[in-house]
Formats: structure tokens, sequence, C-alpha cells
């Protein structure tokens, strides 16, 4: 126990000294990493054999509900979009994205939700239940493999600009940004973790820590409760801004869920 | 939504636990009272029934740093032929720092190609886990590995 | 009950050890672990798996709370007749959920 708290004292005087001279620049991490390359390689392993990566069981569930006929007029997401691996191809490395007739920033998850509720007129799925993961789990399958390519320009610019200063504003009792963690200090240890880039890339993702697929909301809700700041709600307008940020910073990578993390 | 509930919870903690170490990243965990070896040491006396395992033609195969103890991988792979008089009848596995220490009896049925198994298991804190195997001819086999956990697993979050 | 996903080889040479990977969607609650109320959470896990071959027994697991969540196993069938492989899942509550997939051998 001693040994972990000095641990932790020795990371935050490592954190503080590195925010010296941090540039509040839109910078990209050069070069660009992926969070699966600062995982142990048997996590590692378990995300790049389907048969062990425990995500395939929520993409499996997805692929069943995407099927199921649901709601007052008994349609299934099948009914309209017909076969995902078809037409939702490529989708999720586009997202968050601009829903044209509100004008809101949405993620996929949003974007489910909605489909759910206006045009199946089912109930809408809650933020990390089950069922809200399997589909955005099997949704975004359909682009492993495929680059992030997030559209940052026209409508989407407001909510790019609001999401970099999210990324860049210290919060928290420890006064810390985004960038202190995931620019400055990526590669180094803190405590049990090894600092990646902080790439969204991975979500949904299997943590190990969670023993369960979780979205990239859940795990910014972590690094917020980690600087000792209030998260936000689940679906808040905040983090949609910061996942389109997230997705521009991940230029390079490809989308890998469902990924597993420690 | 008990993973939500959990993580509000996680949230409390840190704030105590950043308090103590200045810093509220990660949580710290409360550990369950471990099995005291005593208890590991009954529950293998209910497989060897008197005999004495011998160390040899057991592999018990975990990563000895383990990253997470929620989930750690682990395979045990007997030398045996596999005929139908020289083989493995079951394989079990103990773990003298968890609650309970049982992890698990494996038994291989006649249709078994391999004296082979590997799964991912909890351990709550740095220990031994133990394999034994028991053999066709009622000889015991054995192997045993430390492990250490990077982090506990949450069982008593 | 739950989600399961098995992966076996559809075709096999007579002899052959064909391997198998079962997971399973399931918490394994411990029953170690409270509640934000400080109860205590019954403890629910899946206590055994039974994989059949042709009728006859390839893996018998009985499983502890000890399982990492999300049960996964890995073993190997030997491959002799063309015939179903099944599989069954029991958990506290006596639910069984069950798969199967056909090995034809040659
Ligand atoms: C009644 C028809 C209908 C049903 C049923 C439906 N959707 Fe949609 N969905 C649409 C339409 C129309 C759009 C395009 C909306 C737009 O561009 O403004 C859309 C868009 C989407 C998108 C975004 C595609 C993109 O390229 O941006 C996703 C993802 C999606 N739906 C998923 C689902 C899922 C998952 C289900 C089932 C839970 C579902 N939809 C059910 C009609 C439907
Ligand atoms: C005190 C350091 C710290 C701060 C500040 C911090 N994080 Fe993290 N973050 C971590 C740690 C530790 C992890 C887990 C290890 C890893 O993947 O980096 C993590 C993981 C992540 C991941 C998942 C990466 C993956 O591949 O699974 C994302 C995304 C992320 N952080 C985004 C953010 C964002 C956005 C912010 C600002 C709101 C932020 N982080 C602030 C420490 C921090």
């Amino acid at each position: 126990m001693l040994y972990r708290q000095r641990l932790a004292w020795g990371a935050l005087a490592l954190l503080l000294a590195a925010t010296v001279g941090v540039a509040q620049e839109p910078i990209r991490p050069d070069p660009v990493r992926s969070g699966r390359d600062f995982q142990a390689p048997e996590t590692r392993a378990m995300q790049d054999d389907d048969g062990a990566n425990p995500g395939m069981l929520w993409v499996a569930r997805g692929r069943a509900l995407w099927d199921e006929a649901v709601g007052a007029a008994r349609r299934s997401c099948a009914s309209c979009h017909g076969r995902a691996d078809e037409t939702m191809r490529g989708v999720a490395a586009q997202y968050p994205r601009v829903d044209p007739s509100s004008g809101r920033l949405l993620n996929l998850e949003l974007r489910i939700q909605q489909c759910r509720g206006e045009r199946q007129d089912a109930p809408v799925p809650r933020f990390e239940s089950d069922e809200l993961l399997a589909l955005t789990a099997y949704v975004a399958h359909q682009s492993r493999g495929m680059p992030v390519a997030v559209s940052v320009d026209g409508a989407a610019r407001p909510f790019f600009d609001a999401g970099r200063a999210a990324y860049f504003q210290r919060i928290g009792q420890l006064n810390l940004a985004c960038t202190h963690c995931h620019d400055a200090n990526w590669g180094r240890m803190l405590r049990g973790d090894r600092l990646s880039q902080g790439h969204g890339n991975a979500y949904p993702a299997y943590r190990l820590d969670w023993q369960a697929v979780g979205s990239l909301q859940r795990r910014l809700r972590f690094c917020n409760t980690g600087v000792r700041a209030e998260p936000h709600p689940f679906g808040a307008a905040e983090y949609v801004a910061l996942e389109l940020y997230l997705a521009w910073r991940a230029k390079g990578l490809t989308v890998e869920s469902p990924a597993v993390r420690r | 939504m008990r993973g939500l509930d959990q993580q509000s919870l996680l949230g409390r903690r840190a704030l105590l636990a950043g308090a103590a170490a200045g810093l509220a990243w990660p949580v710290l965990r409360v550990r369950p009272v471990a099995a005291t070896p005593a208890s590991a040491k009954a529950a293998m006396d209910e497989i060897l029934k008197g005999r004495e395992p011998t160390p040899g033609r057991v592999k018990l195969d975990i990563p000895v740093l383990a990253d997470n103890g929620n989930s750690v991988p682990m395979s045990v792979r007997v030398a045996s032929p596999m005929t139908a008089s020289d083989r493995v009848r079951s394989i079990h596995v103990f773990a003298d720092g968890n609650p309970l220490p049982v992890v698990g009896h494996f038994h291989l049925g006649p249709r078994a190609a391999k004296a082979e198994i590997a799964t991912r298991i909890r351990l709550a804190t740095t220990q031994t886990v133990v394999a034994l195997a028991v053999m066709a001819d009622r000889s015991v086999w054995s192997d045993a590995l430390r492990v250490e956990i990077v982090l506990s697993a949450c069982l008593d979050d | 009950m739950a989600q399961a996903l098995v992966k076996i080889q559809a075709q096999a040479k007579r002899g052959e050890a064909v391997e198998v990977r079962a997971l399973i969607q399931h918490p394994m609650e411990t029953g170690f672990r409270r509640d934000d109320m400080g109860k205590p959470i019954a403890r629910d896990i899946i206590r055994e798996f039974v994989c059949t071959y042709a009728g006859e027994e390839v893996l018998r697991a009985e499983l502890q709370p000890a399982i990492a969540a999300n049960p996964f196993l890995v073993f190997h069938v030997l491959a002799t007749e063309s015939g179903e492989v099944a599989f069954r899942w029991t958990d506290d509550k006596g639910v069984v959920q069950s798969e199967s997939a056909r090995l034809t051998v040659s």
C-alpha cells in the first residue's frame, strides 16, 4: 500500500511537472498509436481473436437485435437498413456526425436511440443498457479495420471547436486536462495503467475492469472522476463534442470495436 | 444497471482514496478475506483422498505478472497419450489466495482428444495457483505457479 | 438465458484433435460483492458446462466464482465419426443454455 501511494505521488508530480509548456494547439499525437499498443500481450491477444474476445458476445447479440421486429409498427432495423454488412459498413468511422434535420451532433448511440424511438416507435434503450451497447457494437463492428474519418467542417465546425476546447480545459481538483495525460505523458505508467494517447477507436470496448462492454462515454466519465471532476451525464453534448475532437485526433487509426482494454 | 451503480460507488471511494493518496487515480480496492492456505489444503484433500501428488507431467501456464485480476488467462496441459487406458480423467485448479480456493474441476470424457484445458480466471491478489491431474491409474500429478497481480480484482466493490 | 458463441471447424479427419472455443455472456456474480446500499449481491454463476459429441462426454466442467465473467473455455474433441457436438451451460438458478454444431468426419 505504501508502495502504491508513493507511486501515486510520483505520478502526480510527474504530471504537474509535464504541464509546463504544453501548447494549447490542436496537435495530433505523433506517431499516432492505438490504445491497443499499450495493453499487455494477453489483452492484445484477446482482442485479436474473435473466438476469445468477449466483446464478440455483444456483437452477436446486436446481430440478433438487428433482425428483431419491435415497436408499434413491428419494424426491425433490417426492415429499413437491410443487411448491416452492406449498409452500415464505414458508418461508425464517420461518427459523431451532424444530423441534418435537427442540426445536433449525434454519436452512434444517440443515432441508434433516435431510430429506435422515432422510426421504430419502440422504447428508447437506455445508455449503457445491454441492448444499446449490443446494437452499437454491432454497427461499429461493421467498420472494423476502416480508417476513422470524421467531418469537422461546415455544420460540424462549432462542435469540433467545443470538443477541442474541452480537451485542453483543466478540470477537477487535480486541475488537469486530457492533454496532460494523453499528449504529454503517453507511454508512461500511471499506477497500474500505461497511459495511451486517449483515442476512442476502441469503443464500444470490453474492459476487464468492467467485465463487460461499455461505451466511450463510460470511459470518459472515468477520466473525469480520475482527476476528481464531476462527470457529465451520458449523452451530454459536451461528451459528444469531445468524441468528435477525439475522432479527429485519431486520424491514421482504424476502428477496432469491440477492442479489449484493461 | 449494476455496472453504473458500481461506478458511482467507485467515484465516492475514489474521493476517499484520493484524500489519502493525494491522487484519486485509480480507485483503492477492498479485498475480501482470503482463503487461508488451510482451506485450500482441505479443498485439495477432497481430490487427493490421501494420495500424494507428484510434481511433473502437468504444465500450468499463467502470466506470472497478470495485468488485471478480473480476467487472467490460464491453461493446463498434461503429458498423456490419452488412450483408453492411459489418460487423464480430470484436472483440478486451486487458488490459495481467493475467497474460495477451488477455481474449477474439469472432467475429461472419452471424447476428449487432449489432456488440456484453457480458461480465464479471477485472482483476488498475488497468490499461488495449483493444478492437479488425476490419471486413469489413479495417480495424481501437479504443478504450481506464483502469480503476481498488478491490481487486485474488485471482488468486493 | 444469454448469448453464447462457439467456434469449431465444420470438417475434420478421423483421429484429428479439433479445437473448441466456447464463450457465454454471464456476470459470474461471486456472492462476495455488495451493492450501493451495502446489501450483499446474491451469487449467480454458471456452475456447470458440459460438451458431448455423438452422445458421449468430451468435457464436464464444474465452475466456481473464480472463473472470470463471460466464461471462456478451450478444449479438444477427438473426431471419430460425423455427429453433433452439443454444449450446455447451467447456472445457479437452474437456467440452461444450449448450443450445438455439426462435425463432419472423413
Ligand atoms: C423506419 C425505418 C428505420 C428503421 C426501422 C431504423 N432506421 Fe436507422 N435510419 C433510418 C433513416 C431514414 C436514417 C437516415 C437519417 C438521416 O440521414 O437523417 C437512419 C440512419 C441510421 C444510422 C446512421 C447512418 C448514417 O449513415 O449516418 C444508423 C447507424 C442507424 N440508422 C441504425 C439503426 C438501427 C441500429 C436500427 C434498429 C435499432 C435502425 N436504424 C432502425 C431509418 C430507419
Ligand atoms: C490523470 C490522467 C488522465 C487524464 C487527465 C485523462 N485521462 Fe483518459 N485515460 C487515463 C488512463 C490511465 C486511461 C487508461 C489507460 C489508457 O488507455 O490510456 C485513460 C484512457 C482513456 C481513453 C481510452 C483509450 C483506449 O484506447 O481505450 C480515452 C478515449 C481517454 N482516456 C480520453 C480522455 C479524455 C477525452 C480526457 C479529458 C476529458 C482524459 N482522457 C483525461 C488517464 C487520464
